[in-house]
């Protein structure tokens, strides 16, 4: 085990991990300023590409770090990141979850639910804004995104349907439209 | 609240992970635990939710992890990480080499785009549900609204826009609490 190299790997992201509010978006920045300007751990283009991956494959987008910590140092590096950036602020939250259990149902505890909710349905809406921003396909992803919501609402469509529906329409429209 | 087993949701909670393709896992738990298990109510969720986006970490593994502590206590909790963590993880790294293989042809990217469009149903319809739900009055209509347009239009640093509007919403939330 290369025990320098893990370390530094703890170093970089663990800070991060306290950063991530809101979500993953928020340290992506700056995962990519350290593994590509700092450390040289990735190019420009393989982050791109990782990053690409992170957004398609199931599971948490953040393990985006995971991507970069295997190609730093095998499985053991991608588990390294993982448990990194994932680890300390879950451990708060076990905590906090601890605190919660000991006050649910009281008076004030229902207050603080009940005002964080529009917040966090405003935050939902805003998401899915920015990544229709950054979304490749520009209209396209629009009415792709809008159809399948519509689809999956009102007419009861399998998710997975819609997905290969997604791939499908892009690659054909891709082919034919968007050449290179 | 059902009483489910840890092995059951282990099971729930990894296909979670795993079938979440193009991101927006919120989305797809909210689909899986509210609409078709009914393990949680639209309003029990909807708090989870807050709580996982107001807490550092990222959102997606607060919020399997609370989900867990809420159905199984601690073991819960540790379930929903290790579920959410190392299934992804032994998922996405084999992916990323064979996207090492395939990357250089445009249908994948196309292909990966059109899925993650696709996906952006389900984040918008747990939006729509969660929106609906927290519009308890005018003026948490009004925190919604103010949320979006600050984080999502006009793309205000998201950790500040929420300390600003937060305290609003929670000052409002405690005085109908009061006064109900």
């Amino acid at each position: 085990m290369n025990w320098p190299l893990i370390l530094l790997l703890v170093r970089v992201f663990a800070p991060l991990s306290f950063v991530t509010i809101g979500g993953g978006a928020s340290i992506l920045a700056d995962v990519e300023r350290q593994s590509v300007n700092v450390h040289h751990w990735v190019t420009p283009a393989q982050f791109l590409d990782l990053f690409a991956i992170s957004r398609a494959a199931p599971g948490p987008g953040s393990l985006l770090v995971a991507l970069i910590g295997f190609r730093v140092d095998g499985v053991v590096g991608a588990l390294t990141a993982a448990l990194a950036v994932f680890l300390p602020a879950s451990v708060l939250l076990f905590l906090v979850a601890r605190v919660w259990r000991h006050y649910r149902g009281s008076t004030w505890m229902q207050a603080v639910e009940r005002g964080l909710a529009p917040v966090a349905a405003g935050l939902v809406l805003a998401g899915v804004l920015s990544v229709l921003r950054i979304a490749e396909g520009g209209i396209m992803a629009w009415l792709v995104a809008v159809f399948a919501f519509i689809a999956l609402r009102w007419l009861r469509a399998n998710p997975f349907v819609l997905l290969a529906c997604g791939g499908l329409i892009f690659a054909v429209a891709g082919h034919f439209w968007w050449p290179g | 609240m059902p009483r489910v087993s840890i092995v059951q949701l282990f099971q729930v909670l990894t296909q979670i992970g795993l079938t979440s393709f193009g991101g927006g896992l919120s989305g797809w738990m909210y689909r899986e635990l509210v609409e078709r298990r009914r393990w949680f109510s639209e309003e029990e969720f909807l708090s989870s939710l807050a709580i996982a986006q107001a807490m550092p970490g990222i959102n997606v593994i607060n919020l399997s992890m609370w989900v867990g502590f809420r159905l199984r206590g601690s073991l819960g909790a540790l379930v929903g990480f290790c579920a959410m963590v190392f299934p992804p993880l032994a998922v996405i790294i084999p992916l990323s080499m064979a996207y090492e293989l395939l990357g250089r042809y445009a249908l994948v990217h196309h292909v990966l785009a059109g899925i993650a469009a696709a996906a952006l149903a389900l984040t918008l319809n747990m939006g729509q549900r969660v929106t609906a739900a927290a519009s308890r009055d005018l003026i948490s209509i009004l925190v919604v609204a103010a949320t979006f347009v600050g984080v999502g239009l006009l793309r205000y640093p998201m950790f500040e826009t929420v300390l600003a509007i937060t305290p609003i919403s929670l000052a409002w939330s405690f005085y109908r609490e009061r006064h109900a």
